[in-house]
């Protein structure tokens, strides 16, 4: 009897998880399906589910004339960017703040605590003036430089650093072995979990930037996917909607492809260490 | 704790460097800028200042309009995160079952966290559209009738506030899995052995020991509502249909560059920014411990 319990509970888990995961699914299975259609085949009613036939046409569309190919690069190169800056950056301030001991030191710490306050989108305004008098508009340095350093990821490294046993440090300068040296050689060998969640948090949040790449950047040249899809739903007169979800699967695909790499070392390095 | 130090009077500020140019230059110095030009009335462009002191708040005080946005912002961001939440909890306890493909399911359940605001907006906006969406076609199956989703001004705040769900919902859950993995099964089972049903080991047990969690998510999903909905709504609504969906931030970015009011908008960042600062107030008097505020 207890047996048949437990079978029954199981089942039922299964079909729930499979409902939820579907439900969850459908808005991106739709959109892949009318992302195949041609425009006939969208407005025809009642609607249809399933392969079209315009499946190369919409997606060389977006990629082609509505430069998502473009943009895609542009989102690609900063997001690398920032990525790989951020993570050098908040490395080095990391071993600074565990590993050395300096006057204002609890100073320091607090002056980059207090930059968790500060939301780019709360400053646009007056980050905007500042972009554009140093005359970086419409550049990857105006896209990137606002968000190369941040206390996130300073944050995620001292805590992980001070989690490290202080006998590695002490042997690794018994051997005379500089800090730098340390870094390079223990350091981030044993650090590869917080590596990964912030490469994998930074490069999602550089993908989808919106609202910062649609003030500051004013030629085409460098605009961001993001700002790109809203246009292909802005421009046209009658919106080509295959070619917009082509679009819509096109920019989901980058972040997705991190997001499945690097999954288990966001949950290792970063949600479950929020749990100590 | 004994902490090995290595011994430099300059290379750690040599290290910390670059972060705090960084820092300084494109967070402190806006936001003393952001402060000042908030005491200011600016002409197109920037080209004529003119200090006016506290006007720019006193004009959004008593405007109806700027305190509607207020309200707005409030009901859809405490909608998000009340059933964000809860849905995100409940999809947890259930993947949280020991079955066969945990695993995949986990996949399956949490890869909307690589979602961006505007790929949710557009794809949300063309399943609710009239004449073609499939949702007005299941509706019209069962009802009988469509609805105009983005032309009302209520379902247009519904639409906006599932959509934002269903963007931040697999970021909920990676947390609350990760939350309930420490959860020690020991004291479950104590509660089990003592007679309590599933529903009151849940409450008196699960939910509790997860409150610091759950706390960490209500903080971070009423920062995503206030700052990060900019993308869907811009996409979805536009702020529309009249001003329902007009939500701080993008009332905040309409003053700010549609209609070069940078004054105002000033104004409006330092009232986000107040807003910020309690929520991070309160959240280091519980917790002691620093937000993380999405990525920034």
């Amino acid at each position: 009897m207890n047996m048949n319990r437990k079978l029954r509970q199981t089942i039922f888990t299964h079909i729930g998880l499979i409902l939820v995961a579907f439900i969850l699914m459908a808005p991106v299975l739709f959109a892949f399906s009318k992302s195949t259609q041609t425009t006939a085949q969208i407005y025809h009613y009642p609607p249809t589910i399933g392969f079209g036939t315009s499946i190369v046409k919409n997606y060389a569309t977006a990629w082609n004339e509505f430069k998502l190919g473009l943009y895609m690069k542009n989102s690609f190169i900063i997001a690398i960017i920032v990525t790989v800056a951020k993570t050098i950056l908040s490395l080095l301030t990391g071993l600074a703040l565990v590993y050395f001991d300096f006057p204002l030191k609890a100073w320091v710490f607090y002056f980059i605590l207090f930059t968790l306050m500060m939301p780019t989108q709360i400053l646009i305004v007056a980050l905007f003036d500042l972009v554009s008098k140093m005359g970086m508009g419409n550049s990857y340095a105006a896209l990137t430089m606002p968000f190369l350093a941040s206390a996130t990821g300073v944050f995620l490294f001292r805590q992980h650093f001070s989690s490290i046993p202080g006998s590695l440090a002490d042997a690794a300068r018994v051997d005379g072995a500089g800090p730098i040296r340390f870094l390079w050689s223990v350091l981030i060998p044993m650090s590869w979990n917080t590596i990964g969640a912030l490469a994998l948090i930074q490069f999602i949040y550089m993908w989808n930037q919106y609202l910062w790449p649609l003030v500051i950047i004013r030629e085409g040249a460098r605009q961001v996917i993001q700002v790109g899809l809203r246009s292909m739903t802005a421009q046209q007169d009658v919106t080509n909607w295959g070619v917009v979800m082509a679009g819509a699967i096109l920019a989901m695909l980058p972040p997705l492809i991190v997001f499945l790499l690097l999954h288990e070392q966001f949950t290792k390095g970063f949600a479950l260490g929020r749990e100590k | 704790m004994y902490k090995a130090k290595f011994k430099s009077k300059w290379l750690p500020y040599v290290l910390m460097a670059p972060t705090l140019a960084i820092l300084v230059l494109f967070l402190y110095y806006p936001l003393v800028q952001t402060f000042r030009l908030s005491f200011y009335r600016v002409a197109f462009l920037g080209l004529k200042k003119k200090f006016i002191g506290i006007a720019n708040y006193i004009d959004l005080a008593k405007n109806p309009d700027y305190l509607h946005t207020i309200l707005t912002t409030l009901l859809i961001a405490a909608a998000i995160v009340i059933i964000g939440l809860s849905v995100s909890l409940a999809i947890a306890l259930l993947a949280n079952q020991k079955v066969r493909g945990a695993r995949v399911y986990r996949i399956l359940l949490i890869w909307p966290y690589a979602l961006s605001p505007a790929v949710a907006g557009v794809i949300w906006l063309f399943m609710f559209s009239p004449g073609f969406g499939i949702v007005n076609y299941l509706l019209s199956l069962v009802t009988g009738h469509e609805l105009n989703w983005l032309g009302d001004p209520h379902l247009a705040v519904i639409l906006v506030i599932v959509a934002s769900i269903w963007k931040n919902i697999g970021y909920n859950i990676v947390f609350y899995l990760a939350a309930l993995q420490n959860v020690n099964t020991e004291i479950l089972e104590a509660a089990a052995i003592d007679g309590a049903g599933p529903w009151k080991r849940f409450w008196s047990v699960t939910f509790y020991l997860l409150s610091p969690m759950t706390f960490f998510l209500l903080i971070t999903n009423i920062t995503y509502s206030f700052f990060d909905l900019f993308g869907t709504v811009d996409i979805m609504t536009k702020g529309g249909p009249m001003d329902a969906t007009n939500v701080m931030i993008y009332n905040l970015y309409r003053d700010g560059f549609q209609y070069y009011k940078t004054g105002s908008a000033s104004a409006q960042s330092v009232i986000l920014f107040f807003g910020v600062v309690i929520l991070t107030i309160i959240q280091f008097r519980t917790s002691g411990r620093h937000v993380y505020y999405g990525g920034a």
